[in-house]
This record gives structure tokens, C-alpha cells and sequence, in this order.
């Protein structure tokens, strides 16, 4: 069997130092198969995005292993053409679809711009690429000559997705991409997501706090808690079997019908 | 009836609509206006007068000291003789040249320090910061007296040292909008495509700040105004003969005291009105960058 994707070993991040010293991610490790999808809950302040941000390289592990390809990507990136290469490798579409994007840009030249960094194309060649990124998340001409402000919060994560995939990276993370969505943009989001992959063949990391969510895109799953990896495996079988005491009570925390929040509270 | 209702409505509409066009289109407001159109007449003055009037500012004729205004010295002579409208007209180059070179060179220093120190962060950025609290210690005024004695007194000098102790006033300021800049996600999507970080700070963050950036400046100006024009007013700035606003407020004080206050009279109410109408414009451009960050 070859080398997984994507993988991450021992993964450890503290932060401040002395008597405030915390650890955010605590020992954590996983692997991503070519072509799969691997989600990661839990709730809020569990190191999901501390971990997504350590991988991306926006944060520097405390300690632990980050390999792609079996190649170390731990330490920050030496050379801006080593920094572009890792672009290339895993790409991230942030949480809050109304800050991630440069409001004095149009969402054109922000794809062009961006297309310009990692490859040496003509002009006409670009325009063709930026159209092309444009139809493949659904955006049309008129949308990619506006402004952001000038789109919903849809239509923005669009253009982030479409942003990440202008490197052609391997991998996507997706950080809390759909949460500030309502529902039926939540789907067509979930849709077009599902479409890319299987054009394109990227692998997810999916992080959400929403079970429901993971449990339609994500073949894997690790639940984390306080920084730590409390269960993993398939999907099915972590969401719909659990062995640990946490994966229950998230499970049990998502409103259903005769739902009593009190008795959760007590067990 | 109905009619009737429906064509009081849509004029509400109109106007209402039109009221808020008004609004977008003059976000500077009415002071603003007023402020911007007072501030190009002395500009337009000082770069345009020296063409017009053909007299010589300097040409002294002491037979003709203090005289009231007449065809051939429209606004009167000072205490030499010299003709007041044509030292109040080249004046008005000296006077805001000066600032003008101030708030030039502060604020390219300074947006450059402060982008540096905000991309780079950690112990960079901290050192920055100190330095900047430690030449904000230092009052503009001594800072540039100070320059005159190393330097000798003059113009140069003066610019000099007033452009190093504006530079934390604007490096503050750029320095905390940067940083807030920095930390929004775009910033971190583009880090990590592995686009240059010189490249983020100059296409995407600096013109984010620009606004505000202007704004502050004009406000600088309107500060090193006075700052050059108190120089001058104590011998520091502006050496006698050439014309400027501060050193004729200075060398009019003797004519105040013999009765003839028109000197002194004019080149401070040309000081006050250019110092007032950039410091409401800078308000209102200040007002704005922030409505719309």
C-alpha cells in the first residue's frame, strides 16, 4: 500500500507559556487517502481549526508530524517557491464567506490573481481558466465582473471554493464552510462539493460541528474533545455506533422530535 | 383619490431617493464642501498669484512704509515698504510647500514602517512600536529646534525634523488599521496560495487603508501648517527676505505695536482659514473612511 495523502502524526500545538499555557491540539493524528474524505467534529474550542490551521501552515506545531505525500511540510516553507508548492498541495476555505474575500476586488482578477501565482498563462488563457472556475461553482459573467459585496453568502463561499481550487490543490479543507449558511444554500453548497470531487478527484477535510453535514459528505470521521482525537473510523460507524461517552452526547445534542435538552443536561 | 395618493407616494420616493443620491454623491457633507472649495482658493491663490502679480516681493522702498491700500499697493506696504498683497501671494508657496513636504515624507515613511512591522509582527513589530512611542515623546516643535541648532535655522531643517515627528502620528495610525487588515481571513487565504507577503501589504491591505490614510494626512497638514508657521514666527523656519505666511505674522508684531496691524492682520487670517478648512476636509474624509470600513 502507498503513502496516504495526507498525514498527520502526534500533532501537538500550545499556546502562551508558564501558568497560561494551554494546549490547544493534543497528540493528534490521522491520515487522508487520495481521493477520500475525512471529517473532523466536535464543538466549539475542541482544535478542529487550530489543527486545519497547522496543516495549512498559518500556524507552527508545538510538536508532531505533518507529511504529504511522505514529504515533511512541518516547519514553515523556506523559499516563496516552496510556499507556493504547499499552495498546490492543500488549499482551505474559511468559515466567514464575508470577510475571506478582498472587498475592493472583483471576483474576476481575485480568481485571476491568484491563478497568475501559481501558473504562466496569457492572458486570453486566463480569462478562459477564470471563466472556466466561474462555471464550475456556478458563478456566471456578470457575477465574476462584481464586487463581493454585490454577492450573498452563497455566492461568496462559491467564489472561496473557486479560489482554492484555482491552485488544482489535492486536498481541500473546508473549515466550518457551510456553517454560516442558511440550510438550502447549505445543500447547494454540499452539492457543488460533491460534484468537484468527483470531477476533479480533490480530498476533503471536512471540519463542521454539524453531525449532519459530516455524516452526507465525509467516508471517515475523528471526533475530537479538548484537543483530542476521542473516536475515529468510518462515518457510519462512529456516527451511528458510538463507543465513546462524547460521540453519544453530540449525537444526542442535535434537536429531534420528544428532544429534552434537560435530560441531556443530567446524564 | 387614489390617483391622487399614488402620485404623493411616488414623489415621496422621488425625493427620498433623490435626498439619499445627494447624500452619496456629497459624503463630504456641506462643511466639507465649503472646506474643500476655501482650501483650492488659497491654493489656486498661491499658485497662480506669483503669475499674476507682477510685483517684486521683495523690493523695499522705505519712503513708502505702512501705506494704506492704493493702485499700485492694492493691500498696502509693510514696514519696508514692500508691497503686502504680492509677499501674501508668493508667501502662500512657502507656507504650504512646507507642510505640504511635511506630510509627503511622514507618510510614506511612516505607512512603509508600519506595513513592515505588521507583516513581519513578533518582536519586529514590537520594537517598531517602541520606537514610535519614544519619538512621540519628543514635541514636534522642540524636535525641529533642536535641528536648527544642529543644522543651522532654514526651511530644510525645519522640514526635516517635523517630518520625523509627524511619522509616528501617522505610523500609529496605519499601524493599527493594517493590523486589523492583516488578521481578516482574505489576508490568510492569499498567505496561503503563498502569495508575497510585500505583494498582500501593497495590493491588498494598502489600499483597503488608503482612505484613512488620506484622511490623517490632511489632518497632518493642516498641524504642520502651524508647526512651520511658529518656526518661522520665531526665526527658525523661513529666513528673511523670502515671503511666508509664519515669518510675516512675526516680522508684522512691530507694526501692531505702531498702529499698523494690516501684515500680521492678513497672513494669520490666511493661516487660520487654510488651517481650518483641511482640518474640517480631513475630518469629513476621516468620517467617511470609517463609515465605510
Amino acid at each position: 500500500m502507498s503513502a496516504p495523502l495526507l498525514a498527520v502524526e502526534n500533532l501537538t500545538k500550545r499556546f502562551g507559556s508558564g501558568r497560561t499555557e494551554t494546549t490547544a491540539v493534543a497528540d493528534v493524528s490521522f491520515e487522508l487517502a487520495s481521493g477520500g474524505s475525512l471529517g473532523i467534529v466536535g464543538e466549539s474550542g475542541s482544535g478542529k481549526t487550530t489543527t486545519a490551521r497547522m496543516i495549512i501552515g498559518l500556524e507552527k506545531p508545538s510538536g508532531g508530524r505533518i507529511l504529504f505525500r511522505g514529504e515533511d511540510r512541518t516547519q514553515p516553507a523556506r523559499t516563496a517557491k516552496a510556499l507556493r508548492e504547499r499552495g498546490r498541495n492543500v488549499q482551505i476555505v474559511f468559515q466567514d464567506p464575508y470577510t475571506s474575500l478582498d472587498r475592493r476586488q472583483r471576483i474576476g482578477d481575485c480568481l485571476a490573481e491568484v491563478l497568475g501565482v501559481h501558473f504562466k498563462l496569457s492572458r486570453d488563457e486566463t480569462k478562459r481558466r477564470v471563466r472556466g472556475l466561474g462555471e464550475l461553482v456556478g458563478l456566471d459573467e456578470r457575477q465574476l465582473n462584481s464586487l463581493p459585496k454585490a454577492l450573498s453568502g452563497g455566492q461568496r463561499q462559491r467564489v472561496a471554493i473557486a479560489r482554492a481550487l484555482a491552485a488544482e490543490p489535492e486536498i481541500l479543507i473546508l473549515d466550518e464552510a457551510v456553517s454560516a449558511l442558511d440550510v438550502s444554500i447549505q445543500a447547494q453548497i454540499l452539492n457543488l462539493l460533491s460534484d468537484i470531487r468527483d470531477e476533479r478527484g480533490v480530498s476533503y477535510l471536512f471540519i463542521s460541528h454539524d453531525l449532519a453535514v459530516i455524516r452526507q459528505v465525509c467516508d471517515d470521521t475523528i471526533v475530537m474533545r479538548h484537543g483530542a482525537v476521542v473516536e475515529q473510523g468510518a462515518t457510519a460507524a462512529v456516527l451511528d455506533d458510538p463507543h465513546h461517552a462524547y460521540t453519544r452526547l453530540l449525537r444526542d445534542s442535535v434537536p429531534r422530535d420528544g428532544w429534552d435538552p434537560a435530560s441531556l443536561a443530567r446524564s | 383619490m387614489t390617483a391622487v395618493a399614488d402620485n404623493v407616494e411616488v414623489e415621496a420616493r422621488i425625493i427620498a431617493r433623490t435626498a439619499r443620491r445627494l447624500r452619496h454623491a456629497g459624503s463630504l457633507g456641506v462643511s466639507g464642501w465649503i472646506a474643500l472649495g476655501a482650501f483650492a482658493a488659497v491654493v489656486l491663490i498661491a499658485a497662480i498669484g506669483p503669475l499674476l502679480v507682477t510685483t517684486d516681493p521683495n523690493a523695499v522702498s522705505l519712503s513708502e512704509a505702512f501705506q494704506g491700500p492704493s493702485a499700485v499697493h492694492p493691500l498696502g506696504t509693510d514696514a519696508s515698504g514692500r508691497d503686502l498683497l504680492a509677499r501674501l501671494v508668493f508667501g502662500g508657496r512657502t507656507a504650504l510647500i512646507g507642510p505640504f513636504l511635511v506630510v509627503l515624507c511622514s507618510t510614506i515613511l511612516g505607512t512603509a514602517l508600519a506595513l513592515t512591522a505588521v507583516w513581519f509582527g513578533g518582536w519586529f513589530d514590537q520594537m517598531v512600536v517602541r520606537v514610535i512611542d519614544a519619538i512621540f515623546a519628543f514635541p514636534g516643535l522642540l524636535l525641529a529646534i533642536l535641528a536648527t541648532a544642529l543644522f543651522g535655522a532654514g526651511l530644510p531643517a525645519a522640514i526635516a525634523a517635523l517630518s520625523i515627528a509627524y511619522l509616528p502620528y501617522i505610523a500609529r495610525i496605519v499601524r493599527s488599521a493594517a493590523l486589523r487588515e492583516r488578521n481578516l481571513p482574505y489576508v490568510a487565504a492569499l498567505r496561503v496560495q503563498g502569495v508575497h507577503g510585500a505583494w498582500i501589504s501593497l495590493r491588498h491591505i494598502l489600499p483597503n487603508i488608503a482612505g484613512l490614510i488620506v484622511a490623517n494626512a490632511t489632518l497632518a497638514f493642516g498641524f504642520a501648517l502651524m508647526d512651520l508657521a511658529g518656526l518661522s514666527f520665531i526665526g527658525l523656519g523661513v529666513q528673511p527676505p523670502t515671503a511666508d505666511w509664519g515669518a510675516m505674522v512675526g516680522t508684522g508684531m512691530g507694526g501692531i505695536l505702531q498702529g499698523h496691524p494690516a501684515e500680521a492682520l492678513y497672513a494669520s487670517a490666511l493661516i487660520v482659514i487654510t488651517v481650518a478648512a483641511v482640518n474640517v476636509i480631513g475630518d469629513r474624509l476621516n468620517e467617511r473612511s470609517e463609515v465605510r470600513a
